[in-house]
């Protein structure tokens, strides 16, 4: 699971204070992350780099600048395509797929 | 529809001096920005700012933001809208598209500044779409705000400020700085960064530039190489490195988008970071109603968004008829001392160049 090296523990300026711990879903497998951070840094802290697979040549995405500006991340949540993992705030048993190319069409619930 | 007398769009250093001036002389602000917290990307600055003001110098970005963010709180004439995306801005009727938590709404103000701030600059090089290819704002962003860090081993690509200030703040998170590569001879930040950087005993590569980052799903090393006098790479002078992280820091460029959407003039000026508005001395467009501050305006430091900001919004404010004539044009002069105090230093003077060429351009437009 999480490595433990990955989250800063200590630092010369900054605190990170412990957060509330949530389970939520890559692919199908539990994981687990901070209840608010981004989506994207759970999954860095879990080792998932790749979160996005690109239109044309299915070549492998991650986040690129982490601040929901350049749509590099973009990854499924809950069925809704084309969500922002970098900016998108996690949720307990929140279910985050790769997304490849533009993602399925969403089918509102009528 | 809802409606403002100043709408801002962006929440960052020149966006928030803006509301705070403006709103000083009672205008109503309607401050906009798709983050939830104030600050722009000071958030994530935890070096200590250099600049003119006796508010910002010698203080961390951190802290700067903590204290502007709790003066907008305080502050009635301003409302802030966080976790707001501004999606367009309809010039026949002026009227900004909002995407909030709530859904879809309209906004229109008598005036609006746009103080979006900036992106990062691609470079060209083959694997420079690998995960693992990060923007220096990205790496900050992740461990300065998220307390997570990139990776184990980082390659930094350019030694501006930005550049310097990161692999040292990489460092202070306790990941490993393999080498830092600047394409020109020497080093383009300020000689403090830079002291620090080698003080911490990082390879620095002048004259070098990466040849390609490669991996199968992530980076999983980096080859860099020297440079002869024509930018291009010397065969035989690769050196592989066992990178996990490439950090861009070659550069910004103005998040313009709402000014072209507006019809404002707009000039390529490399100095200023590529494409910008044409503006004057009150920090107004080419379109009436329409000002910009900070980064969108040319690329520059916090200190001097901060003071574009006030600038723009006591003009504003002045627009409006709400500050006497006298006021307006001696704080006017001591804000256009601030900025020219500001852009003292090498750097400064490519600046100040730049912004000459801009205002020779005034009541021109630009079309590509």
């Amino acid at each position: 699971m999480e490595s433990s090296e990955i989250r800063i523990k200590q630092h010369p300026i900054l605190d990170f204070p412990e957060r509330r711990k949530v389970r939520f879903y890559w692919e199908g497998k539990e994981l687990l992350g901070y209840e608010g951070e981004p989506v994207a840094s759970a999954l860095h802290a879990a080792g998932i780099k790749v979160l996005h697979k690109s239109m044309k040549e299915g070549r492998s995405r991650g986040f690129f600048c982490a601040i929901g500006n350049c749509s590099s991340c973009l990854v499924i949540v809950d069925g809704v395509p084309n969500v922002r993992a970098c900016t998108e705030k996690l949720r307990a048993g929140m279910r985050v797929e790769m997304q490849k190319g533009v993602g399925p069409a969403l089918i509102s619930k009528e | 529809m809802k409606t403002t007398e100043l709408a801002i769009v962006g929440a960052g250093p020149a966006g928030v001096c803006a509301a705070l001036e403006a709103a000083s002389y009672g205008v109503k602000v309607t401050l906009i920005d798709r983050d939830d917290e104030i600050g722009g990307q000071l958030v994530k600055q935890t070096h200590k700012f250099f600049g003119w003001h006796e508010k910002s110098a010698g203080t961390r970005g951190i802290v700067i933001s903590r204290n502007l963010a709790g003066s907008v709180e305080e502050n009635a004439s301003i409302c802030f809208m966080g976790s707001t995306e501004a999606l367009g801005y309809y010039k026949d009727d002026g009227v900004l598209l909002l995407e909030t938590p709530q859904g879809i709404e309209k906004l229109k103000s008598g005036r609006l500044l746009i103080a979006t701030g900036a992106c990062e600059k691609m470079i060209l090089f083959p694997g420079n779409d690998l995960p693992g290819v990060y923007g220096a704002g990205a790496v900050q962003t992740l461990m300065n705000v998220h307390g997570v860090k990139p990776g184990d081993s980082v390659l930094m690509i350019g030694s501006g400020n930005i550049g310097l200030i990161v692999s040292y703040q990489l460092v202070q998170a306790g990941v490993k700085l393999a080498a830092l590569v600047e394409a020109l001879p020497g080093i383009g930040g300020y000689a403090v960064h830079a002291s620090k950087i080698r003080r911490l005993g990082i390879p620095i590569f002048t004259g070098y530039s990466i040849k390609e980052a490669y991996g199968t799903d992530c980076v999983e090393g980096a080859i860099i190489w020297q440079l002869d006098d024509n930018w291009q790479g010397i065969a035989g002078t690769e050196k592989d490195l066992n990178v996990d992280v490439v950090c861009l820091a070659t550069g910004l460029t103005p998040l313009c988008e709402f000014l072209w959407q507006a019809g404002a003039g707009m000039a390529y000026v490399p100095a200023l970071g590529g494409f910008v508005p044409l503006y004057d001395e009150n920090m107004k467009t080419t379109v009436d109603g329409i000002y910009v501050a900070g980064d969108v305006a040319g690329i520059e430091e916090a200190s001097t968004a901060m003071a574009e900001g006030r600038l723009a919004g006591l003009a504003i404010a002045n627009s409006l008829g709400k500050v006497s004539a006298g006021e307006f044009l001696e704080k006017r002069r001591v804000s256009l001392e601030e900025l020219e105090q500001l852009r003292a230093g090498p750097t400064g003077k490519a600046i100040v160049e730049g912004l000459a060429g801009l205002r020779g351009q005034m009541g021109k437009r630009v079309s590509v």
